[in-house]
């Protein structure tokens, strides 16, 4: 049974890779970045577990960033994807910019808020604190 | 030549139909805000009740000293010693949103005061929240539900009840917040454009800023999306409405100081994260099922259900662990009282000692939300009616909201929009219905010769108010996104069919219709009944809601009687005692005191220390001396005790004391709430025990009490006090307020020790008292 099931994984590999190689190259493009965030995002719980959670902020901003980004650049692949009827081609580009945009630069903001709670942690050169001057 | 001319005049009726939609919206808006004026016009422009008045001081202290203090204030007038990190634990949204509207409205050289823009903050974030109801409500059914459905919010008592011009609380900015929230995610869900789903999480970032009810949100769409999963309706728009929401929706909450990093680590969030990864997989599933044969499909699913399955439990175990390791499930005691109503009375009496927290009657049903209690099943049938994605959220939305509501009073108000909006939807089909009959009916009367479409079947039909009848597509339901001009063709175009043919070639379902004399007596009865819902909800708003609860009233026959007797004693307060002084009061009074009488307080509304407030209920209950040292050792100067003895006034401390003796039993075992009943029930007549009678709370409310009627009867309780004639050995009485509701007292100081005449008996060493040489004497400290 084993064998019967190896061979049946091998088929559906083999399969799986044949089907995938026909999708167009923008998607793929897309889908090789949304790996590319799920990786950063895995490496930092990695670290995180290995290093310790403290400060745990910057840990969540860091994952949650790039969870974000993968999340947004699915979203994006699904509205380029000719083969989904359900949306018009043309209309979605710039919400498609302004949507990651967005998400990027709260992202970026949220990891500056957090740094600057720890401000010598993350990045010491922020001085945001007023009680300090 | 004939189309382009039909296609101009449904152009003209289109545009018309948009301009009256614009000035019925205005109307509604004018209308939520001009019934919310009751409590200016009767009583005064003033802040209500108690939260609001904590409300009101942050925002004059954020308007004052600007935002960077606001976020690092630590308030040391409050828990005395221990003070309250306000940036920490406050949800920011509504003094933010008040503060910008002050800002704003002064940098255009419009001098509001920061009270008059607090007190008319909640009417006109509730003309928005109508709005806002238009707009969701016209995604799932179409613009003239949505109308109907704003109209009905605009006036829900409900909803007035906790927005009225001066209730400045959390719940008037909230309400908006989570209507637009549901708003945007419906309109992303129905067009899949990631424009919505960026604003979508904008607003639910707005509505994390502005209430802790927050968690209803990000646990009904999660459960929403979970249904459309199970139900087979999964789609790509759902993936683009609901995974943008949860991680750009996770990191905005987690910027809220107040949520912080509960925004991950709390139970009430498990939900969302798990549907998160639900839809991941789901959606891989789809994907892969799109792109392999089927046979290959089902050889990928043996495979990968039985690895998955170790995996799948593998975490779930590991999950559970966690999560049964801390000792409340990882949900907070607030959530945890409202998923098992009877949690908070055992185990958090604080929690179950506010009244807003005890599970509604039934008569409030009616009272709250009136007519809608019957439209509200008939829009639910009606949403069925198809059953679109919108549709459904709407439902489980309703259903959700009516059983919390049934939890805890105060929840009554997020089923109110809920309501309203099932309610629009019915009325909206039953006008539509009727409406269409009539129209029929008359051009079939004026002689239309071919017209036989599918009519006469009321046998069929049970001509009552909440009967639905079925729709055609013409019908503004919006499953697909679709420009106006093509629905607007199609409309005309099946219009001008509808009177040849019956049935359409399509999907689409025969048209009923009714009796003409059935119909115009249907219309004139849900015209009545609207009026009775109008009546009815400004009679609410008038009389039974509008109460500010700092100024009273009553009608003698002299006239109206007005007691200002809580303004009177904190203006008492701020004038004869120094800055520094703390007053001791019940939990109930602490935000007024903090914001009007300007002192320092033991313990105030927020309740978030148990201990503390159980110290000051322990001192309450105590006799004089010991409630003496314990106030001493507090640093307390000033003691106010609420008595509605005189007047007949019935929330006053008395009433509110078996919650001390309660929730002070809790941590000191010393206080026995059986010593304090006769029979079970706490007396202040001669039945009463003696340890009721020697209490501090009975003493600072009944001192003098006999002299003002002679045999001192309290007209709340009904009865001749028990003990009369007392004095007060450690207190004075400073000052007490006109109708004596309000009682100010002082801690005597200790009195020095006499070393003199302990000489004279024994003196073994120069100890100052002993009990033995000092009994002589009357020592008032023994």
């Amino acid at each position: 049974m084993a064998r019967s099931t190896g061979k049946d994984a091998q088929a559906l590999f083999h399969s799986l890779r044949s089907a995938y190689a026909a999708t167009p190259t923008t998607l793929k493009i897309i889908d090789l970045y949304v790996g590319f965030a799920v990786f950063t995002a895995l490496i930092q719980v990695v670290y995180m577990a290995i290093v310790g959670s403290f400060p745990f902020n910057s840990f969540l901003s860091g994952v949650l960033s790039c969870v974000g980004t993968a999340v947004l650049a699915v979203c994006l692949r699904i509205q380029v994807n000719k083969d989904n009827k359900e949306f018009k081609h043309q209309m979605i580009f710039i919400p498609q910019i302004a949507g990651p945009t967005t998400r990027a630069s709260f992202c970026r903001l949220c990891s500056l808020q957090f740094g600057a709670a720890f401000g010598d942690h993350e990045f010491p050169w922020i001085n945001l604190d007023p009680a300090s001057t | 030549m004939a189309a382009a001319a039909k296609a101009g005049e449904a152009t003209l009726r289109h545009a018309f139909g948009n301009v009256l939609s614009f000035f019925i919206l205005l109307l509604i808006g004018v209308l939520a805000f001009s019934i919310r004026l009751f409590s200016v016009i009767k009583y005064e422009s003033v802040i209500h009740e108690f939260d609001p008045y904590f409300n009101y001081r942050v925002t004059q202290f954020l308007t004052k000293n600007g935002i960077y203090d606001f976020w690092n204030w630590f308030d040391d007038r409050t828990w005395y010693p221990l003070g309250r990190v306000i940036g920490g634990t406050v949800y920011p949204g509504l003094t933010l949103t008040a503060g910008t509207i002050w800002w704003l409205l002064n940098s255009l050289n419009i001098p509001l005061s920061v009270e008059t823009v607090c007190v008319f903050t909640a009417p006109i974030f509730s003309a928005f929240a109508s709005w806002a109801t238009y707009l969701l409500t016209k995604e799932v059914k179409g613009a003239g539900a949505g109308l109907t459905a704003a109209a009905l919010l605009a006036m829900v008592p409900s909803y007035i009840s906790r927005s009225v011009a001066g209730s400045y609380d959390n719940e008037a900015v909230a309400i908006f917040a989570l209507i637009i929230t549901f708003y945007l995610y419906i309109k992303t869900l129905n067009t899949g454009s990631l424009f919505y789903a960026t604003l979508n999480a904008i607003a639910y970032f707005y509505m994390v800023c502005s209430w802790g009810g927050y968690t209803f949100i990000i646990n009904l769409i999660p459960m929403h999306v979970l249904l459309c999963i199970v139900t087979g309706r999964y789609s790509s728009r759902l993936y683009i409405a609901y995974a943008p929401l949860v991680v750009l929706g996770t990191l905005l909450a987690a910027l809220v100081p107040v949520v912080g990093f509960n925004a991950v680590m709390t139970s009430e969030h498990f939900a969302s994260f798990l549907v998160f990864i639900i839809l991941h997989v789901v959606a891989l599933v789809y994907y892969i099922k799109g792109i392999l044969s089927p046979k290959m499909f089902k050889v990928a699913v043996t495979l990968v259900v039985s690895v998955g399955l170790v995996v799948c439990c593998a975490v779930i175990a590991i999950l559970v662990a966690l999560v049964a390791s801390s000792p409340t499930k990882g949900w907070s005691g607030r959530s945890l009282s409202l998923l098992d109503p009877t949690y908070a009375s055992k185990y958090i009496p604080i929690i179950a000692s506010v009244s807003e927290h005890q599970p509604p009657t039934w008569p409030s049903y009616f009272m709250d939300i009136n007519v809608l209690a019957f439209l509200v099943p008939a829009g639910i049938i009606a949403c069925f009616l198809p059953l679109s994605d919108a549709s459904s959220f709407v439902v489980l939305y309703i259903v959700t909201s009516v059983y919390f509501s049934g939890v805890m009073v105060r929840l009554m108000l997020v089923f109110a929009p809920a309501a309203c909006i099932m309610s629009g939807i019915a009325l909206s089909q039953a006008f539509d219905v009727f409406t269409r009959s009539i129209k029929f009916q008359l051009l079939r009367i004026l002689g239309f010769s071919e017209a036989d479409a599918g009519d006469g079947s009321s046998a069929n039909v049970v001509p009552e108010n909440d009967a639905v009848k079925v729709d055609k597509s013409e019908e503004t339901i919006k499953e697909r996104p679709s420009r106006k001009n093509k629905k607007k063709e199609k409309e005309q175009m099946e219009k001008a069919q509808a009177e040849k043919t019956s049935a359409k070639s399509k999907t689409e379902k025969r048209l009923l219709v009714l009796p003409m004399e059935l119909s115009v007596i249907g219309l004139l009865l849900l015209v009545f009944m609207g009026a009775f819902y109008v009546v009815h909800c400004v009679w609410a708003a008038a009389e039974a809601y509008s109460a500010p609860s700092i100024v009273l009233t009553s009608y003698t026959h002299e006239g109206l009687h007005v007691f200002d007797d809580f303004r009177e004693a904190y203006a008492w307060l701020r004038h004869n005692t120094e800055v520094d002084d703390k007053v001791a009061s019940w939990w109930d009074y602490g935000y007024q005191t903090t914001a009007m009488a300007n002192r320092t307080v033991i313990v105030d509304n927020n309740t978030w220390n148990n201990t503390h407030i159980a110290t000051v209920g322990t001192a309450m209950s105590s006799p004089e001396k010991a409630a003496w040292e314990i106030f001493n050792s507090l640093d307390v100067k000033y003691v106010l005790v609420v008595f509605g003895g005189l007047v007949g006034y019935p929330s006053d401390d008395i009433n509110k004391f078996l919650w001390m003796v309660r929730i002070g039993g809790g941590v000191f075992p010393h206080i026995k709430e059986p010593d304090y009943l006769r029979d079970g029930q706490y007396r202040i007549d001669s039945q009463a025990t003696p340890t009721m009678l020697n209490c501090l709370m009975y003493k600072l409310s009944y001192y003098r009490f006999v002299e003002t009627d002679g045999k001192g009867f309290d007209r709340v309780r009904r009865t001749e006090i028990g003990k009369k004639y007392f004095k007060l050995t450690h207190f004075e009485e400073v000052f007490t307020t006109h109708h004596w509701m309000v009682r100010i007292y002082k801690l005597k100081p200790s009195k020095n020790r006499i070393r003199g005449k302990m000489k004279k008996s024994k003196s073994r060493t120069s100890t100052p008292s002993s009990k033995r040489s000092g009994s002589r004497k009357k020592n008032p400290w023994q």
